[in-house]
C-alpha cells in the first residue's frame, strides 16, 4: 500500500495549522505508512498533534530559515527528504505557504500536481469542483510519484486516532541563493472577536451594502449573536472597504459555520467555493434572482440595511427576555 | 529595466466557461479575453516599468484566439509580445505550462517576471511557483503592493492575518493580488498602436520542445453534477423577515 505524506504547515506563532491535521486524517485512509514533514520554528512541539492525527513519523526542523525565507529552502529540504524515502503521495494545504512550496516541488519532481482538491478517493486520484460547486471532476494522476495534492482547507473533519510520532529531526544545508526571498515586519490586521476559520456563525457583507460605513451593521449583528466572524467578498475587499484577511472565497478564507448569513452578496463562484460547506446558511438580498438564494436555507429578497438593524433589536430583546 | 508579465486568454471572463466532450475547457470558437486576474499584473509591470525607464513584454500561451488577450495587454502599454501556441498544448497542465512558458522567457531576459495569483477558469495557483523554480528565481507570491528599487523587489505579502513585507534581490518573480493595482483602460490611440506593436509566435519546436514534453500528467476520467443543496424557504415580506431569521438562528442553536 501506498506511502502517503502531508505537508504540515504551522501557524506564525509555531503551532500547527488545523489543515495539517485534517490532511492527515485523510492520510490515514489512503496508506498504511503516513508521516508528516514539518519546517520551520514549533515543527518538534508540533509532532505531538500530528501524532495524535495518525502520522507515524514526523520530518522535523525547528530552523528558523523555513520561516525568514520564502518558498526555497522549505522545496530544497522537502525535496531531499522525498529523494531520499519516497513517497508516493504528498498532500498540501491550498494556503498561502503551502502552495508555494507545492508548486515549487512540481518543478523537482516533475509529477503530477492536482490543486482545489475536496476530495481524494485514492493515491492516483481525486477530486475537484468546479463552476461553483454545481460539478464534480474526478481526475486520475500519471506518471511519476511523488503525486502532489493541494486540498481545500476543510475539506475533511480532523479526527485524532490518538497515536503519537516518532521524530525524525531534518538536517539540510540551505545555500545562500536560496535565502534572497527574505520576511520582514509582519504586520497582524485581524478584527477582533473569534476568527473567521473558528467561528460558530459567519456573517459577511458584500456589495448590496452599498458603502463601507455600512458594515457596521453586520459588526453589530455579530456582536449581538455572539462568536461570530465577520467576513466579506472579494468585491467589497477589492473597493477597499475591509481588509484581506476577512476574504472569503476562492482566494482568502475557507470557511465551515453552523450558520452563515450572507447579506447584500450576490453568489459569485469564486465566494461560494469558500463558503459552501457551511451547515446551514441565511441570504439577505433585494435581488430574487441572486444565485445565492439557490444554495440559501433561509432566504430573505429585502433590504438588507432595514433588516439586519431590525434583527439585532430582535435579538437584543429575546436575550434580554431571558435575563442574559 | 525588463519585466515580463504573463497572460492568460480565457473564453467568457465574466460567465460560466464551456466544457467539450473530451472535458476540456472550450477556448476554440468562443468568446474570450484577459484574465481579469492579470490584469493588476499588467497594471503593475506597466508602473514599474514607467518608473525605472524600461519596458514590458507580455507572454502567454494559448490557442490563436489568445492572441487577443496578448492585445490587449499591448493596447495597455505593454511594448511587445510573445505568444506560444501549438496544437500539440491542448489540455496541457501546470507543468507543461510551466515548462514552455519557462523555454519562451530565457530567450527574453528579465529583471521582473510578474504574474496573477491564479487564473480565473483554472485556479489552480501553482504555475507561477513552477515557473520560478524552473527559471531558478525566487518567487514572492500574494503581492498586494509591489515597489522596485536600487535593483531589488520589496512587497508586502498577504498572509491570513495580515501581511508581511518581504525583500529580494532581482531577477525574481512576484504574484499579484487583485486589488492591488488600479488597472487602466486601453485609450483609443492604446489600441491602434496595439496592432502595430511586434507579437512572436512560437511553436513547440521553436522552443526546442518535443511532443513528449508536452505530455499532461492529469486526466479527467469523468464529471458529474455535485448533489444540490435544497432550495429552502423564502420569505418575500420584508417586515417579517427579522423574526424569521431570529427563530431560524434559535432553531440552529447558535442564540
Amino acid at each position: 500500500m501506498a506511502k502517503v505524506w502531508v505537508y504540515a504547515e504551522l501557524s506564525p506563532d509555531g503551532s500547527v495549522h488545523a489543515t495539517a491535521l485534517e490532511l492527515l486524517t485523510k492520510a490515514r485512509s489512503l496508506g498504511d505508512t503516513v508521516e508528516a514533514v514539518v519546517l520551520g520554528p514549533g515543527a518538534t512541539g508540533a509532532a505531538g498533534p500530528l501524532g495524535e492525527h495518525g502520522a507515524q513519523r514526523v520530518f522535523a526542523s525547528d530552523e528558523e530559515v523555513f520561516a525568514n525565507h520564502l518558498a526555497q529552502p522549505a522545496t530544497q529540504a522537502l525535496h531531499q527528504l522525498v529523494q531520499e524515502h519516497q513517497p508516493n503521495l504528498i498532500l498540501f494545504a491550498y494556503s498561502y505557504n503551502s502552495r508555494d512550496v507545492a508548486g515549487r516541488l512540481q518543478a523537482k519532481t516533475r509529477s503530477a500536481l492536482m490543486s482545489n482538491v475536496t476530495d481524494v478517493l485514492g493515491p492516483e486520484e481525486a477530486q475537484t469542483q468546479i463552476f461553483g460547486g454545481t460539478k464534480i471532476v474526478t481526475c486520475s494522476l500519471e506518471g511519476p510519484d511523488p503525486k502532489l495534492l493541494v486540498v481545500r482547507p476543510k475539506a475533511f473533519e480532523p479526527e485524532p486516532s490518538g497515536g503519537s510520532a516518532e521524530v525524525v529531526p531534518v538536517q539540510v544545508d540551505i545555500p545562500d541563493e536560496l535565502k534572497k526571498a527574505a520576511v520582514g515586519d509582519r504586520h497582524e490586521e485581524q478584527a477582533a472577536g473569534p476568527k473567521l476559520e473558528e467561528a460558530r456563525v459567519v456573517v459577511a457583507g458584500g456589495r448590496g451594502l452599498q458603502e463601507s460605513g455600512n458594515f457596521e451593521i453586520l459588526r453589530e449583528l455579530a456582536e449581538a449573536i455572539g462568536n461570530t466572524a465577520v467576513g466579506a467578498t472579494r468585491a467589497v475587499v477589492d473597493a477597499g472597504w475591509v481588509p484581506y484577511s476577512m476574504q472569503i472565497g476562492q482566494t482568502g478564507t475557507t470557511v465551515k459555520p453552523e450558520v452563515y448569513i450572507a447579506i447584500g452578496i450576490s453568489g459569485a463562484t469564486q465566494h461560494l467555493v469558500g463558503m459552501k460547506e457551511a451547515k446551514r446558511i441565511v441570504a439577505i438580498n433585494k435581488d430574487a434572482d441572486a444565485p445565492i438564494f439557490k444554495l440559501a436555507d433561509l432566504g430573505v429578497v429585502g433590504d438588507a440595511l432595514k433588516i439586519v438593524p431590525q434583527l439585532v433589536e430582535q435579538i437584543q430583546s429575546m436575550r434580554g427576555g431571558r435575563g442574559e | 529595466m525588463n519585466v515580463i508579465v504573463l497572460s492568460k486568454f480565457i473564453p467568457n471572463p465574466t460567465g460560466t466557461p464551456e466544457l467539450g466532450d473530451d472535458f476540456l475547457v472550450k477556448r476554440e470558437g468562443v468568446e474570450g479575453g484577459l484574465d481579469p486576474g492579470d490584469e493588476y499584473a499588467v497594471e503593475a509591470a506597466l508602473q514599474i516599468a514607467e518608473k525605472t525607464g524600461g519596458e514590458v513584454t507580455v507572454v502567454s500561451m494559448g490557442p490563436e484566439p489568445a492572441l487577443a488577450a496578448v492585445r490587449k495587454a499591448l493596447s495597455l502599454g505593454c511594448a511587445k509580445g510573445v505568444l506560444v501556441t501549438d496544437d500539440g498544448l491542448r489540455g496541457s497542465d501546470v507543468l507543461v505550462t510551466a515548462t514552455v512558458l519557462a523555454k519562451a522567457i530565457e530567450r527574453e531576459g528579465f529583471d521582473l517576471l510578474l504574474a496573477g495569483v491564479e487564473s480565473t477558469d483554472g485556479s489552480t495557483g501553482t504555475l507561477p511557483m513552477a515557473l520560478a523554480e524552473l527559471l531558478g528565481v525566487p518567487s514572492l507570491t500574494f503581492a498586494r503592493k509591489v515597489d522596485v528599487a536600487d535593483g531589488s523587489v520589496t512587497i508586502e505579502r498577504q498572509t491570513e492575518a495580515g501581511y508581511d513585507v518581504v525583500q529580494c534581490p532581482l531577477p525574481a518573480l512576484v504574484t499579484v493580488t487583485a486589488g492591488a493595482t488600479e488597472p487602466r483602460y486601453p485609450t483609443l490611440k492604446g489600441i491602434m498602436q496595439a496592432k502595430q506593436k511586434p507579437v512572436d509566435q512560437r511553436s513547440l519546436s521553436d522552443l526546442g520542445l518535443s511532443a513528449d514534453d508536452a505530455k499532461p500528467t492529469q486526466r479527467v476520467t469523468r464529471i458529474e453534477d455535485a448533489p444540490e443543496r435544497g432550495a429552502g424557504e423564502i420569505v418575500e415580506n420584508e417586515s417579517r423577515a427579522a423574526d424569521r431569521i431570529a427563530q431560524f438562528l434559535q432553531e440552529a442553536k447558535v442564540l
